[in-house]
């Protein structure tokens, strides 16, 4: 429905997909200003950074594009119109993501396809084979470990009804933290952007084993494929806190 | 009420209107502070690789990054504030009655703009320098004068933002549907008023004409200015660029009004 409504508009469509596409591509813009200025950062080379870059805007984008309505819930648990949706007989997860669906997200996404092939263009893969196979599936798990983040971030906002902006910096914040190579940042933010958040799964691990680098952490070797694990237990968290978020949830009642 | 008198009740309940969400206050301090942190490392990274790139030393480019966070919401460098409301206002027809008002549609909106931002110089902005200054060894001037300095070309930095973003608006309109130009709006924003690369650091001929835009004026030059990169009376060229920009968009906005409001049928409702 949200697809056709978008479409009504067309030419609208058009220039705010361009402008997705556009957004994305300045951030990449300033990336290639700084490597007109240096050869490497953190000890990584363009290509490098840029298939850093391209993997995290990638899955971010995915999510986004599935999952990004979830900062509206509380401007919806504000307003009211949360109690229209609990009403209806589908589930409200499935609702909240379908809710403002908007296709032009595929601007961001698109741009970074592109920057992801120009990336591999410039690198050598280790890993043989297999390395499309292990690009493919981080894509994918770096999507649903973003998608979590925004279904937890859903949640959390069932409590604390104004604090959406929390939401961007684990999302748009994270992206950001993994275009850049994990060896920039210190030690501790590392650590906990493996362990506490795990977005270091999202791409910094099976994209250092296919650039063939040792992670800074020193982590066991198969940590690097622990990717679909890691988002599979993202999302099982994120669930149980969607559900006690919904079941906390009181209506404004107006 | 004097009119003047007007306009500062409007700049008033701007400030106190924001400063009504606290939760949401509290959120954009943490995302601010996390971004912050986020580029620092980057920045970090950069000038130790190419030390005095753009010429600032490497702790006056983790100044530069948290100048940026802190002016982010009070500049409101990535859109926010009054122009989705007005162009909302603008599509329901209810600008109508803003436009019947005795006081004057941009000097209403700038009023109220100038309370937000106020407030948000004191929320959003103190908060993650004061964060910073604990992990990073900024470069935070210690002369009273350059703080002062500062603080007038924040000002500047506002006015010249609001004075664009006005602008932005009122294609509202023609258009109706904002979304679009918002979007371009507060992505020229983000490129070209330094927030996520110093202009100083862009190379070329291509460098020297992004340090000429009006987005120069809403973050670059209030923070070169802080960071003390003009001397003496140059402080005073960096406030005239200010200036300028602000007066020039300004007059074009009120150009802008006065024909919508002459040729445009405003919608009913």
């Amino acid at each position: 429905m949200w697809v056709r409504s978008t479409m009504v508009y067309r030419t609208s469509f058009l220039m705010l997909a361009a402008g997705s596409f556009a957004t994305s591509v300045l951030d990449f813009v300033a990336i290639m200003i700084m490597f007109s200025h240096v050869e490497v950062l953190g000890g990584f080379a363009f290509h490098e950074v840029a298939l850093l870059y391209a993997t995290s805007a990638t899955s971010l984008g995915l999510a986004d594009l599935l999952l990004g309505s979830f900062d509206r819930v509380g401007t919806r648990v504000r307003d009211g119109t949360m109690d229209t949706m609990l009403v209806r007989p589908v589930p409200a997860l499935a609702q909240v993501a379908a809710d403002r669906f908007a296709l032009r997200r595929l601007g961001r996404i698109g741009q970074s396809v592109l920057v992801l092939g120009w990336a591999l263009g410039g690198v050598d893969l280790a890993g043989g084979a297999w390395a499309p196979l292990l690009l493919a599936v981080t894509v994918l798990s770096g999507t649903a470990i973003f998608g979590a983040v925004f279904v937890v971030g859903g949640a959390f906002q069932f409590v604390a009804q104004d604090a959406a902006e929390v939401q961007n910096s684990f999302t748009y914040g994270g992206a950001t933290l993994l275009e850049y190579p994990p060896t920039i940042f210190a030690k501790d933010l590392v650590r906990g952007v493996t362990f506490v958040v795990p977005l270091a799964f999202v791409n910094w691990l099976p994209v250092l084993r296919l650039l063939g680098r040792d992670d800074p952490l020193g982590l066991p070797g198969w940590a690097d494929f622990a990717g679909p694990a890691v988002a599979a237990a993202c999302c099982a968290l994120a669930g149980l806190a969607w559900r006690s978020g919904l079941r906390a949830y009181r209506s404004t009642g107006s | 009420m004097r009119l003047s008198g007007v306009y500062f009740a409007v700049a008033a309940g701007g400030f106190r209107r924001y400063s009504t969400y606290r939760v949401a206050t509290a959120a954009g301090v943490f995302t601010n502070t996390v971004f912050g942190f986020i580029l620092a490392y980057t920045f970090t990274a950069l000038w130790s690789e190419r030390p005095h790139l753009g010429g600032y030393d490497e702790s006056q480019a983790l100044t530069f990054v948290w100048t940026g966070q802190a002016l982010l919401a009070a500049a409101a460098l990535i859109g926010g504030g009054f122009q989705e409301e007005l162009q909302e206002r603008i599509r329901t027809g209810d600008v109508a009655v803003d436009l019947y008002r005795p006081a004057d549609l941009q000097l209403w909106w700038l009023s109220a703009d100038l309370g937000r931002a106020c407030f948000h110089l004191l929320g959003r902005g103190v908060a993650p320098i004061a964060v910073a200054a604990f992990f990073f060894e900024l470069a935070l001037p210690a002369s009273p004068l350059t703080w002062a300095a500062f603080l007038v070309s924040v000002v500047l930095a506002v006015v010249t933002g609001f004075a664009l973003r006005y602008l932005f608006a009122l294609s509202a309109f023609w258009l109706l549907d904002g979304t679009g130009l918002n979007m371009l709006s507060t992505l020229l924003s983000m490129f070209f008023s330094g927030m996520l690369l110093p202009l100083t650091v862009f190379p070329g001929a291509f460098g020297e004409v992004v340090r000429l835009l009006p987005w120069a004026a809403t973050m670059q030059v209030p923070a070169d200015v802080l960071l003390g990169e003009y001397e003496g009376a140059g402080v005073l060229g960096a406030f005239g660029f200010q200036a300028a920009w602000a007066a020039v968009l300004l007059a074009a906005g009120r150009a802008l009004q006065s024909l919508a409001t002459r040729k445009v049928v405003v919608q009913g409702g």
